[in-house]
């Protein structure tokens, strides 16, 4: 597969539409540079498109120059147009049912293969013991969470999905405001997330590393800064991960770092953020539990340094205008300890 | 003659333009309005000696579609639905009907929130920015119509479970002494 896939992306390559294309490719959010099975499949099925489309195109176009160019047959003095030639007649007849039959087998064929890719894509539905995962939509973020039979086993992360390479994905997609969408073009297509009405997509991922993702389906202001990460890893390197999410946060160490905490836990941070292991349980913005151990802060668009989080957290809405977090009018030695607290959360 | 009805027309327009702006204006970055703070810890109708009247507070935000539906949005993530459903009542007593135990003023409502009472409602104080209690304030005074209807939402997000606030009939405030 991944060969012809590379013939004919070769192949293609020749029409200045695919040089576009490939530009545009980062690799890590990109649907022609598949990493899981079902994304091998449909970027096969683009490239065949593309590289049949092109021909096409080329044919016309070549044929439509040559008509340009033909030179026009003597006419004879008498009227040809009421006598034609019999012959000739019939062979443009021919050359235009030739053209009608090629047309239609072409779009027929282009058809089976797309209908034998929609049925490739669903093979992965047939998994024994897939890895279970419920992802909530949430006006703009991602809530992950790790299902398992025992509760404590569970993990619920934001914007950050770990999981082992080869080993097929089961999401449950869930949505309670407004619809989104799951895209994450190196392992599948899109998945709509409808409010009451939940869906599954089912992926697996053959090549370790870190994609992106993002919503793709308009969902209000910051519908553009709605994005995750999928970091694909080794079953050791998950399961290390998994075991460190499963502990409570880690306790304050320094007096900068208790002073946070208990700023964290007397102020309106507590209403909608959890962080396991203290009275915070607020369940309506993303679990705190492990946060300086992620790369990014809100949803893909700042990288998690020092910073960002005290700018993230004194004015959230210069950042993200229109989110659910309030701005907040902390002294500077309240933030200083604040962050101190939150970057201790490994 | 007839270019004045049509000049009035065409105002009358621009007008009704002004007016949807106001509506539909969306204030992100609000910064917690220390002036809102109001002590209104009078409890009874009764006043020693010089009778002091009520004060009259406005609160913008029931004119305001954006605050009204943010005011829906976190009367339910705050949990409110929790004891007063949506509306109803359960547990606690019932807001879209006319019965008023603290008050149904704009200011009363926001006190009630953020100090809490007796039997049962929580203190706010500390744990909401005065902003999303007076959107919550504003919400809750939609419940029984008595926010302009051209503001309140007219559906929900999610599941319905009651008329929407926009076609609720207004039900006069009433004061009541206890739960009923």
């Amino acid at each position: 597969m991944t060969r012809i896939s590379s013939n004919l992306k070769a192949a293609s390559l020749l029409a200045p539409a695919s040089v576009f294309f490939a530009a545009c490719g980062h690799g890590n959010q990109s649907a022609v540079e598949p990493s899981g099975l079902q994304a091998e499949h449909l970027s096969f099925l683009w490239w065949m498109f593309l590289a049949i489309t092109a021909a096409v195109y080329v044919a016309v176009m070549v044929i439509l120059v040559a008509a340009f160019f033909r030179t026009r047959r003597a006419v004879a003095e008498d009227d040809a147009e009421l006598s034609p030639d019999p012959l000739r007649e019939k062979r443009a007849s021919s050359v235009v049912k030739a053209a009608v039959a090629v047309t239609v087998l072409t779009m027929f064929a282009l058809m089976l293969v797309s209908f034998r890719t929609g049925r490739a894509l669903d093979t992965l539905s047939q998994a024994q013991t897939p890895l279970e995962i419920k992802v909530t939509g949430q006006q703009w973020w991602w809530q992950i969470e790790y299902k398992d039979p025992t509760p404590s086993n569970m993990v619920t992360t934001a914007n950050e999905i770990h999981i082992p390479v080869g080993r097929p994905i089961k999401l449950e997609l869930v949505s309670h405001d407004v619809i989104h969408s799951f895209w994450a073009p190196n392992f599948h297509g899109k998945k709509d997330l409808i409010p009451n009405y939940p869906t599954t997509l089912f992926f697996r991922a053959d090549e370790p590393g870190v994609y992106w993702g993002q919503c793709a389906e308009f969902c209000g202001f910051e519908h553009a800064k709605m994005r995750f990460m999928v970091i694909a890893e080794p079953q050791e390197d998950f399961d290390r991960w998994y075991s460190a999410s499963q502990q409570p946060a880690p306790e304050p160490v320094t007096d900068s770092q208790k002073f946070g905490r208990d700023i964290f836990l007397k102020s309106v941070c507590t209403q909608c953020h959890t962080i396991q292991g203290t009275p915070a349980n607020g369940r309506v913005g993303p679990n705190l539990t492990h946060v300086a151990g992620k790369p990014y802060i809100a949803s893909g668009s700042l990288p998690n340094d020092r910073e960002n989080l005290a700018n993230w957290i004194a004015d959230p809405q210069a950042i993200k205008p229109g989110i659910r977090m309030p701005m907040n009018t902390y002294s500077p030695e309240e933030l200083n300890a604040l962050v101190d607290y939150i970057q201790s959360l490994k | 003659m007839k270019l004045s009805i049509k000049l009035l027309v065409v105002l009358a327009f621009v007008l009704f333009g002004f007016a949807s702006c106001e509506r539909e204006e969306r204030g992100f970055r609000v910064k917690t309005p220390d002036a809102n703070r109001i002590n209104t810890k009078r409890l009874t109708t009764l006043q020693a000696g010089e009778v002091i009247p009520e004060p009259d507070i406005k609160n913008e935000y029931e004119e305001n579609a954006f605050a009204l539906s943010e005011g829906k949005r976190l009367f339910s993530q705050m949990n409110c639905v929790g004891c007063h459903a949506h509306g109803g009542g359960g547990m606690g007593p019932a807001l879209m009907d006319d019965k008023w135990i603290y008050g149904s003023r704009p200011d009363q409502i926001f006190a009630t929130i953020e100090e809490g009472r007796p039997n049962g409602m929580p203190s706010f104080n500390g744990k909401l920015p005065d902003y999303q209690v007076w959107q919550i304030a504003a919400y809750v005074r939609s419940l029984s119509g008595l926010v302009p209807k051209s503001a309140a939402p007219g559906r929900d997000d999610d599941m319905q479970s009651r008329e929407p606030e926009n076609s609720t009939e207004k039900q006069e405030p009433k004061r009541v002494n206890a739960p009923q």
